[in-house]
């Protein structure tokens, strides 16, 4: 039963990181229409960014709590600046143009950010300081649950309602939904689309950066190509979920971490990644649309 | 208050309107007649500022405005009702009244004019917790119309308000056309293949013909019109 707890929440832990980095895939795709293949490179830059404001702020002693918060703060705003960025430079002056265009300019900006990073740091694995302590509190359990996936599920969950009303009840929040709808009729009613795409890159971004720093923090290492398999592991879960859906994306990651724990629990850990992507292939036969996803009905 | 001088207009290779020249005064209803693909909604999208100017100039109160984005075109008071309604289906009939306030910071104001629109069509105050997606066709133009109210226009674009109708919702959108020009003195443009209709409650009307306008008079003069009738009215 133990194996079994400590299976359930090392899935609910890599869902919840999958989510991060899904949300921004599925709110750029839902407002846009386009898969933002470099998306991955923004949570390798957020691990990078914290990984680098945290060995220096703990040079200078700063307060373990303190670290976290500026780390955390510093990635949102660094990633989200490339993620504004690769939009404004990447993708806005295509947005008229067929859209095979944008795709491989993403995949073109992904690689890009890839080799740069590889250049300005370094192609070896770095160890990333544990920025989560390990509570006295926990230690009964802790065989079972680690005080650094409590905290992430509690982040990410907190992250996850407070984005809910962000999209809900703020000015912002109702002019994406608009945008996700009827770009035109959007820009019909006075909303300024231009603002709202950026809008939704620093979200998906920030988003982004945390789970990198969450996650590297948990694994204790990072190099310049960890976004690309959980670049396409989240692009996995947003569309198993139902692209374009949020409540979708979050419900996607889920099932995929856990499918995974489970997996690699179970059977073997070779076969992590085939259960993984067995799991895609099923959806998109069986329900094309995602879990959550719906086909869309117009009215004329 | 509008005018259109020399525009040129099109989509990627095809040129859509050739030197169209329009003048809409403060307080009129304007109708623009003429067969599918003449231009018509191209004309209304232009405007919107949603499709930019090959060349020739837009003025609206005096100043130019067809270098400016659709959202400072709303801003100034120059909001459309495009083709096919384009209500945001997922969002409540409540929710698609405040997108049309988007602009707007005068509770007070939005308050008078949600009450407006509600006593224009007291059906959508029924189903004001719907969702945009399920209403009728009759009852999304009248969302459609009301979203627009709600930016308190001084232009009114209409593009083919009684597409897909049912004669007696025409009858009704056309009367409440008439009403909302008398009740805030709200210019309207109207763009309609239903010509009969539309040229009973305009002031004026345009015919455009492959992009460009032919024919400019008073509406009863063009209701008399021998080519209009033949073309356009059927008779």
């Amino acid at each position: 039963m133990d194996y079994f707890i400590e299976l359930l929440f090392g899935g609910l832990t890599r869902g919840s990181i999958y989510a991060l980095i899904a949300l921004g895939y599925t709110m750029v795709y839902g407002i846009i229409g386009l898969i933002n293949f470099a998306h991955g490179e923004i949570y390798m830059i957020g691990a990078f960014t914290s990984f680098i404001v945290a060995t220096v702020l703990s040079i200078y002693g700063f307060p373990l709590l303190a670290i976290v918060v500026i780390a955390a703060l510093a990635a949102a705003v660094w990633s989200s600046a490339y993620g504004v960025t690769i939009e404004k430079i990447a993708y806005r002056p295509l947005r008229h143009a067929p859209r095979l265009s944008p795709l491989i300019s993403a995949i073109g900006m992904s690689i890009f950010l890839q080799n740069y990073v590889l250049l300005a740091q370094t192609s070896d694995f770095l160890p990333f300081p544990a920025l989560i302590p390990e509570f006295a509190f926990m230690e009964p359990v802790a065989h079972i649950v680690g005080s650094s996936d409590l905290v992430i599920l509690i982040t990410t969950t907190l992250v996850m309602f407070a984005l809910t009303l962000l999209i809900k009840f703020t000015r912002i929040g109702k002019a994406m939904r608009a945008t996700a709808q009827d770009r035109t009729m959007a820009m019909l009613v006075g909303i300024n689309v231009d603002r709202v795409i950026s809008a939704t890159f620093v979200i998906g971004s920030a988003l982004a950066a945390l789970g990198g720093m969450l996650i590297a923090s948990h694994i204790g290492q990072i190099n310049f190509y960890i976004g690309f398999l959980a670049g396409i592991k989240a692009f996995t879960a947003a569309v198993l979920g139902g692209i374009g859906s949020i409540p979708g994306a979050v419900l996607g990651s889920l099932v995929l971490g856990l499918t995974e724990s489970f997996a690699t629990g179970y059977v073997s850990s070779d076969y992590e990644d085939v259960f993984a992507f067995s799991l895609l292939v099923l959806i998109l036969i069986f329900k094309p649309s995602g879990l959550l996803g719906k086909a869309e009905t117009k009215k004329v | 208050m509008l005018e259109l001088r020399n525009v040129n207009a099109g989509y990627g290779n095809i040129q859509v309107l050739h030197q169209v020249n329009l003048i809409i005064n403060s307080g009129e209803i304007i109708t623009l007649i003429g067969a599918n693909g003449a231009g018509k909604s191209t004309t209304l999208m232009a405007i919107s500022g949603i499709i930019p100017l090959r060349s020739g100039k837009i003025l609206f109160e005096g100043e130019f405005i067809h270098k400016l984005s659709p959202d400072k075109l709303v801003a100034k008071g120059v909001c459309q009702v495009p083709e096919g309604r384009h209500i945001f289906s997922q969002l409540t009939v409540q929710e698609n009244l405040d997108m049309g306030a988007f602009l707007r910071t005068d509770k007070v104001g939005i308050k008078e004019d949600l009450d407006y629109v509600f006593s224009l069509f007291p059906i959508l105050a029924e189903r004001r917790n719907q969702d945009g997606g399920t209403l009728s066709g009759g009852e999304q133009q009248m969302l459609a119309m009301s979203r627009a109210l709600m930016a308190r226009p001084k232009l009114l674009l209409l593009d083919e308000p009684s597409m897909g109708l049912a004669p007696l919702i025409i009858k009704q959108i056309f009367e409440i056309v008439k009403k909302i020009n008398k009740d805030h003195n709200t210019t309207i443009f109207l763009v309609e293949q239903n010509a009969n209709q539309a040229l009973h409650i305009a002031d004026r009307g345009y015919v455009i013909e492959n992009g460009k306008i032919t024919i400019s008079d008073t509406a009863e003069n063009l209701l008399q019109n021998q080519d209009i009738q033949k073309a356009y009215l059927g008779i």
